[in-house]
């Protein structure tokens, strides 16, 4: 049977565990069981904890900030980059190639490089802002430039370095997208006198919508799950400034083996994911209808 | 702007002409606008590795503090192997490349294999159960790994699992969105080819094999190409089933290594240059392939 060996790994390592991150999202289960305290059936009572946890709520405050920071302006980016790369310009392939190169070097390797650059004394980041100032952008006028060390500053340091790694991937799925439309509906826009900033407005990007649409809910679910870099530049803090919800997973479900716990965070993480599938589904099923 | 100017109705030749130059004037100074903003983006998007490899080859570690602020990140003065040298002496660093190397490729090996041959089973073959097996597919395509890490964790704990190739290679194998990419390359292919061979009395392995793997290379360089950039660059999950050096992967490494204030900077750059330079050197070969994987995930739904 060809399907056989995909439908039993599927089984085994992906449904059968969500079947058991919702059971022992109810239990008190833990990842190295007590043999003098029984699994007990707890009810809602992780749902609960989780909520009153205050490192998990700034982790979906942080997550919220970094999809409302990143989902806009990285979408954007990836547009501006794709029109660029789309035009028939000389050395256009090797544009392509390098605002593409981010997404082939690993999210570990490039947390690390911009943790150097984003260093608030020895980075190069604030000693390129300190001379393109004059010497006004610096650490001591302004606390954010410190960086890692400053909440909002730690917060803008992994913004930046996340939208650096990903847009590349958007603007191809973006240049695709522009690749498929039809050259006569500019050729028509011409001839109705539409200057560039009009074809763009209203035929590049009404033409773009489904692409848009799936860009924005892919970057919105992949945002969700921000983990890594966090991991490698700040693990979080300071004092929780960008803490997320998957740091949190790692810490109740492995870190202190609260298994319970760490599904419950699990299940809520999967009914996020599914709110943002059923309303990509429900705007590119509007969009068939008035087509 | 340009388009409506070359309507307007003209004169004379010699205003034609001016205003033909001033035009060309225009367009010049458009495309240097153009490609300054393109270059400058270009810097953008290379600077950190630039610097990664100028900095990996210096060995003077005060050089390399004082350097890194400046262009000097940039510009090689110096052209050592020895952070290098160092880093693979370290214990773990060869076994970690040894490591990832394996898992990728094993991963990928077995992924294409068993992602194409459900997908052919759900594109060509009238079997029971099919559609149900095809809807629960892309439902479970929705179910992000994070959800499902915990009780895995637990499962793969309870079977003994913790620290081996095998905890990191068996749960990503098959992939629900991998089966949806090759489905629907499958489902565009022809089917006269493979009604001739069924004639001839060709088995439907044999058809999978000469006809439907030969045809889909396209479909199989995409999905290939996304789960070794996905299995490579994979840090969740390592982290949680490997506790020492010997089936540790890279970015694990990478992450003890640099948390380690023992560990020069130099040796960090170092690794981080060996970590990347496999794969940007497979992108800069396989550039084309790349794009277009990463172009079709986007053609889903």
């Amino acid at each position: 049977m060809f399907a056989a060996p995909a439908i039993i790994l599927l089984s085994a390592f992906l449904l059968a565990p969500f079947l058991v991150a919702i059971y022992s999202s109810f239990t008190d289960q833990r990842l190295v069981p007590n043999p003098n305290l029984p699994t007990e059936w707890v009810g809602f009572r992780n749902y609960r904890r989780l909520f009153e946890d205050e490192s998990f709520r700034s982790g979906l405050i942080f997550n919220a900030i970094f999809v409302l920071v990143v989902v806009p302006v990285q979408t954007a980016f990836a547009l501006g980059l794709a029109v660029l790369v789309n035009q028939k310009l000389r050395f256009r392939n090797v544009f392509r190639t390098i605002y593409f190169a981010p997404v082939a070097v690993t999210m570990v390797v490039v947390a690390v490089m911009w943790t150097f650059f984003f260093n608030p004394t020895s980075g190069l980041i604030n000693a390129v802002l300190d001379t393109v100032s004059f010497g006004f952008l610096t650490p001591e006028r302004f606390g954010f430039l410190n960086w890692v060390l400053d909440q909002n500053g730690a917060r803008a340091a992994i913004i930046i370095m996340s939208i650096w790694q990903g847009v590349g991937f958007q603007m191809v799925i973006y240049l695709a997208g522009l690749q498929a439309i039809p050259n006569s509906l500019y050729e028509a826009a011409r001839i109705d006198g539409a200057s560039t900033w009009q074809q763009f407005r209203y035929v590049t990007v009404p033409q773009l919508k489904n692409t848009t649409i799936f860009v924005v809910l892919s970057t919105t679910i992949l945002a969700f799950a921000l983990f890594d870099q966090v991991e490698i530049m700040t693990q979080g803090g300071p004092q929780d400034a960008t803490q997320t919800m998957i740091l949190r997973l790692i810490t109740f479900g492995f870190r202190q083996g609260q298994v319970g716990l760490g599904s419950a965070l699990g299940v809520f993480y999967f009914v996020l994911v599914l709110i943002v599938a059923f309303a990509q589904r429900r705007l590119l099923r509007e969009e068939r209808e008035i087509a | 702007m340009t388009a409506t100017t070359s309507s307007e109705p003209v004169t004379s030749p010699a205003l034609e002409h001016e205003a033909a130059a001033a035009n060309r004037r225009r367009v010049l100074i458009g495309r240097l606008i153009t490609y300054a903003g393109m270059t400058l983006l270009a810097v953008f998007f290379v600077f950190p590795v630039v610097a990664m490899i100028v900095l990996s080859l210096q060995p003077n570690e005060t050089q390399i503090i004082a350097d890194q602020r400046t262009i000097w990140a940039f510009i090689p003065r110096a052209f050592s192997f020895e952070n290098y040298a160092d880093i693979f002496d370290r214990d773990g660093v060869t076994r970690a490349l040894f490591n990832s190397a394996l898992i990728t490729v094993v991963t990928v090996g077995l992924g294409l294999v068993v992602n194409s041959m459900c997908a052919y089973a759900l594109a060509r073959l009238q079997w029971i159960g099919r559609n149900v097996v095809l809807g629960f597919i892309v439902a479970l395509m929705i179910v992000p790994f994070q959800s499902v890490s915990v009780p895995l964790l637990l499962i793969v704990n309870r079977l003994g699992w913790l620290d081996t190739y095998h905890v990191q290679i068996v749960p990503f194998v098959a992939n629900p969105f991998f089966i949806f990419l090759f489905y629907q390359a499958f489902i565009g292919l022809p089917k006269e080819i493979e009604e001739a061979a069924l004639i001839d009395g060709a088995s439907r392995w044999t058809i999978y094999r000469r006809i439907i793997v030969p045809l889909s290379k396209p479909a199989f360089a995409t999905v290939g190409i996304l789960q070794a950039l996905f299995v490579w660059g994979s840090f969740f999950w390592p982290l949680m089933v490997t506790r020492g050096p010997e089936v540790r992967p890279l970015p694990v490494a990478m992450q003890v290594l640099f948390v380690d204030p023992q560990v020069p900077f130099g040796d960090v750059f170092a690794f981080a240059a060996v970590m990347t330079m496999p794969v940007l050197a497979l992108y800069l070969v396989f550039q084309k392939w790349f794009v277009q994987s990463v172009a079709s995930s986007g053609l889903k739904g």
